[in-house]
C-alpha cells in the first residue's frame, strides 16, 4: 500500500514537472536588447521565476521579426522589442510594460561617427557614406534617420551609398570605430549604458546629435496569453525597483524600473511610422 | 699556399679530409635551406589557401543577402584566428567583381568601395591577377619586392561569382619560420661535423701514421740504421703495404750490402794479415834455423864456462820460443793427411771432456759422420779442438756447450755453440785476428789459425748470436770434388 501511495506520489510530481515544464514563460529578446550581457539576463530569469513561482525561459533572436513571428505562432508568450515591433503587430499584441531610463520612459537616436571624423555635424553630411543600422524594426537604429533624411526631402534608400545592419547596438559603435562604416545610428540608452562599462570604446566614436524622445522599447505580451499570466509578469516586473534583489539586477541593466506602458508613449514612433508609409 | 702543401700528411690529409666535409656539409646544408624556403612559402600558401576556402562558403551567403556586417564579422574572427596560427593575416579584403572593395578588416587603409588597384603598388598588382585568374581555385601570389604575400580565393558557387577574397599576410611570419627550419637543418649539419669531423681526422691521421714513419726512416737511411719497423703498424697489401714490403726489401739488402762489404773488407785484412805473418815467418825462419843450429853446435863445445853455458841455454830458449810462435802464425794447411775419419771426432770429444770437469757443463755432442770424409783430419782435429775449448773457456759454471758435425750440400758443417758471455758487434769484428784474445790466459792465436785452417781448406767460418743467448761458431769446408 505504502509503494502504491509512493508510486502515485512519483507520478504525480513527474507530471506536474512535465506540465511546468510545458507551461513555462516565454520571454523573447533580441541580441539589440541583450547586448551580450547573458549572465545577466539569466540572473535576472532566475529572479523571475522566483517571483513568478513560475518557469521562464527567455528566448534570442537576431531580429524583432523574429520575435514577432514566433509570438504569432504562440510559441512566445512575452517579448522586449522595439516600438515599431510593437506597433505594426497592435492588434495581436498589447503592452506590458516600459522600462524607466533616468526618470523617463523614453530613449534617443544617437548618431555617431569616428571620433576622428570632427566635421560631421549632421545627418545630412553622410551623402554618399557608408551608414549603419541595427535592424529595420528599431525606431533609434534605423526610423529616426530615415524619417529625417525624408523630412528633408532627400530619398533615404539613395542618400548613403551603402547601408548595412549589425542587429546589435553594441556593433554599430564597433562598425563605426573601426571605419567600416562613416557614421551609425542607434539607441542612446545603449551608447550610454556601454560608455559606462567600455569607455574605451564609446570614445572612439562621436555623438553627432540626438534626436527627440522616443518611447522606450517595451515589453509586450501577446494576445492569447491569459490575463492572469499576462498580469502576474506585469505585478512582478513593476515590483523589481521595491525589492533588493530586483533593484540591483535593474541597476547592472541600467535601468530604474518598469512602469506601466501607455500607448501614448508610441504616438512619436507611430506618427514616423505613418509617415514612412510603415503603417 | 706552399706552405699549406709543404705540411705532413699527418695534417695535410686531415685538413683535406676536413675541408672536404665543411664543403660537402655546406652545399647539403645551402641545398637543405634552398629547399626550407621553398617548403616555407608552400605550406604558408597552403594554409592561407586553407583559411580562404574555409570562409568561401559563409562569405557567399553573406553577399548573397548583401550582410555586409557578417561579411565583415567573418573576416575579422578568420584574421584574428589566423593570427594566432602560423600565417600572420595583416588584412582580409572582399572584393566585387568590379574589383571594388566591399569589406575590409582594415576599413581605413582599404575602405569600402575604394578601387583595388588604386590601393598602392601591391594591390594594382593582385588587381592584375585577380582579372586573369579565371578558376574557382585560390591562388597564393608572392611579390617579390612586397612585405606581403596574398591568397586570392573566389567566392563563388556554381561558376557564379560574387566576388574575391583577399587575405593580406605579413612576410614578418616567413624569416622567423624559414630561420627556425633553417636552424634546424644546420643543426643538423652541425652534429655531421661534430660526428665527422673527429672521425676524419684520426683516420686522417691513422692513414698518414705509417707514411710518416717511412718517410722518417727513409731520411735516415744513408746516415745511420734506422730503427725496426713495427711489423703491425700497416698489415694491408694496398700500395702503402706495398711501400712498406718494398722498404723492408731494400734496408735488407743494403743491410746484406753492408754486411757484405764488411766480409770482403775483414777477409782481405786476414788475408794480408795471414800474408804479412806468413812473410815475417819465412823471413825469421831462416835466420832463426841458422841460429838454433848455431846455438846446438856452440852447446856441444866443453871449453865453454858455465856462464856461456848458461847464456847459450837462455839464448835457444828464446829461439825456441820464437820458432813456436813464428810456427803458429805460419799456418800450412797444405800439408798431406790422412783422411778424416769418425774416429777422429770420437778422440777430440775424448780430449776434451775432462776439460770441462771443471765448470761440470752439460756438453751436447751429435756427429752424423759415418764414414771416411776426404778432408785432412789433422787440421779438422784442430780446429774442432780449438772451437770447443774456446767454448769451453767461454762457457759460464754449470752452463752449456753443444757441437753438431754434418755433411750438407758437399760440405763439412761444424757448429759449436755455448753459453757464455755473448760478444759484442766490436770484439766480433775483430775475432780472427792473430793476438785477438777476449779472456784470461789465452794468446789470442787459436782462432787465427782456426780461420787461416779453414780460409786456406777454401771455407768459411762465422760468428752469431742464436737465440736464448748463445754463441754459435759455424764453419763450412767443402768437400774436394771427386
Amino acid at each position: 500500500m505504502k509503494t502504491l501511495t509512493h508510486l502515485i506520489l512519483a507520478c504525480t510530481l513527474l507530471f506536474s514537472a512535465v506540465i511546468a515544464q510545458a507551461e513555462s514563460f516565454k520571454l523573447g529578446i533580441t541580441s539589440a536588447t541583450a547586448r551580450g550581457q547573458y549572465a545577466l539576463l539569466e540572473e535576472w530569469r532566475d529572479y523571475l521565476q522566483i517571483k513568478l513561482d513560475h518557469p521562464v525561459e527567455f528566448v534570442f533572436r537576431d531580429s524583432y521579426l523574429e520575435l514577432l513571428d514566433l509570438m504569432k505562432q504562440k510559441k512566445l508568450d512575452f517579448a522586449w522589442v522595439s516600438s515599431p515591433a510593437y506597433l505594426e503587430n497592435e492588434q495581436k499584441m498589447s503592452l506590458l510594460v516600459t522600462p524607466v531610463y533616468k526618470g523617463h520612459p523614453f530613449d534617443h537616436a544617437y548618431l555617431i561617427v569616428p571620433a576622428t571624423d570632427q566635421r560631421t555635424q549632421s545627418l545630412f553630411n553622410l551623402k554618399n557614406k557608408v551608414f549603419a543600422y541595427v535592424d529595420p524594426d528599431s525606431s533609434t537604429g534605423y526610423l529616426d534617420p530615415k524619417h529625417q533624411l525624408k523630412l528633408a526631402g532627400k530619398n533615404p534608400e539613395r542618400f548613403f551609398k551603402k547601408a548595412f545592419f549589425t542587429r546589435d547596438e553594441q556593433k554599430i559603435v564597433a562598425a563605426v570605430a573601426i571605419g567600416l562604416a562613416d557614421a551609425g545610428s542607434m539607441s542612446g540608452f545603449a551608447w550610454d549604458t556601454l560608455a559606462l562599462s567600455r569607455p574605451d570604446i564609446t570614445a572612439q566614436t562621436r555623438v553627432v546629435s540626438k534626436s527627440a524622445a522616443y518611447g522606450f522599447p517595451p515589453v509586450i505580451v501577446r494576445n492569447t496569453l491569459s490575463q492572469t499570466d499576462s498580469r502576474k509578469m506585469q505585478r512582478v516586473l513593476l515590483d523589481m525597483k521595491n525589492d533588493v534583489d530586483g533593484l540591483k539586477l535593474l541597476q547592472r541593466l541600467n535601468i530604474e524600473g518598469f512602469i506601466l506602458a501607455d500607448k501614448k508613449l508610441y504616438e512619436g514612433v507611430q506618427r514616423m511610422m505613418i509617415h514612412m508609409g510603415d503603417l | 699556399m706552399k706552405i699549406f702543401l709543404n705540411l705532413s700528411y699527418r695534417y695535410k690529409i686531415p685538413l683535406w679530409g676536413s675541408l672536404l666535409i665543411i664543403i660537402s656539409v655546406l652545399i647539403a646544408s645551402a641545398t637543405f635551406i634552398g629547399n626550407t624556403y621553398h617548403q616555407v612559402e608552400k605550406d604558408l600558401a597552403i594554409d592561407s589557401e586553407k583559411l580562404g576556402y574555409s570562409l568561401k562558403s559563409s562569405l557567399y551567403n553573406a553577399l548573397l543577402q548583401d550582410d555586409i556586417w557578417r561579411a565583415f564579422e567573418i573576416v575579422t574572427e578568420a584574421s584574428q584566428r589566423g593570427s594566432s596560427s602560423m600565417v600572420l593575416v595583416e588584412n582580409i579584403l572582399i572584393i566585387d567583381n568590379n574589383q571594388r572593395v566591399i569589406v575590409s578588416t582594415q576599413p581605413r587603409q582599404t575602405p569600402m568601395f575604394s578601387e583595388l588597384k588604386q590601393l598602392g603598388a601591391d594591390f594594382s598588382e593582385i588587381t592584375h591577377h585577380v582579372t586573369q585568374w579565371n578558376s574557382e581555385q585560390a591562388q597564393t601570389i608572392y611579390l617579390p619586392d612586397s612585405k606581403h604575400y596574398y591568397s586570392i580565393t573566389p567566392i563563388s558557387r556554381d561558376h557564379t561569382s560574387l566576388g574575391t577574397l583577399i587575405i593580406v599576410h605579413s612576410k614578418d611570419v616567413f624569416l622567423p619560420l624559414f630561420a627556425k627550419n633553417a636552424r634546424n637543418g644546420l643543426l643538423v649539419g652541425a652534429i655531421i661535423l661534430m660526428i665527422l669531423l673527429p672521425f676524419n681526422w684520426y683516420w686522417g691521421q691513422r692513414m698518414a701514421f705509417p707514411l710518416v714513419q717511412l718517410a722518417a726512416r727513409m731520411a735516415q737511411l744513408g746516415k745511420k740504421w734506422p730503427d725496426d719497423l713495427d711489423p703491425n703498424l700497416y698489415e694491408y697489401h694496398d700500395e702503402l703495404g706495398l711501400l712498406y714490403e718494398a722498404y723492408n726489401q731494400l734496408l735488407n739488402d743494403l743491410k746484406t750490402k753492408e754486411s757484405l762489404e764488411m766480409q770482403i773488407v775483414k777477409s782481405d785484412r786476414l788475408a794480408a794479415l795471414g800474408q804479412l805473418a806468413a812473410g815475417i815467418a819465412h823471413e825469421i825462419n831462416n835466420p832463426l834455423s841458422g841460429m838454433l843450429m848455431s846455438i846446438d853446435t856452440l852447446k856441444y863445445h866443453t871449453d865453454t864456462s858455465p856462464l856461456t853455458q848458461k847464456t847459450i841455454s837462455l839464448i835457444e830458449r828464446g829461439l825456441m820460443q820464437i820458432k813456436d810462435t813464428v810456427a803458429a802464425l805460419l799456418v800450412e794447411a797444405t800439408t798431406k793427411s790422412r783422411n778424416l775419419a769418425p774416429l777422429d771426432i770420437e778422440d777430440v770429444l775424448k780430449l776434451i771432456t775432462p776439460m770441462s770437469g771443471k765448470k761440470n757443463l752439460h756438453i751436447t755432442w751429435h756427429a752424423s759422420l759415418t764414414d771416411e770424409v776426404p778432408l785432412p783430419s789433422t787440421f779438422i782435429r784442430q780446429i774442432l779442438i780449438n772451437l770447443l775449448m774456446n767454448a769451453i773457456k767461454a762457457a759460464a759454471v754449470q752452463g752449456e756447450v753443444s757441437c753438431d758435425i754434418d755433411i750438407q750440400d758437399a760440405k763439412l758443417i761444424i757448429s759449436v755453440s755455448n753459453d757464455g758471455n755473448m760478444l759484442n758487434p766490436e770484439q766480433i769484428s775483430h775475432l780472427f785476428e792473430p793476438f785477438c784474445t777476449f779472456s784470461e790466459g789465452g794468446h789470442g792465436l787459436g782462432l787465427w789459425v782456426t780461420y787461416q785452417i779453414v780460409t786456406q781448406l777454401g771455407g768459411t767460418i762465422s760468428v752469431k748470436k742464436e737465440p736464448h743467448e748463445h754463441m754459435n761458431f759455424t764453419v763450412k769446408i767443402p768437400l774436394p770434388a771427386v
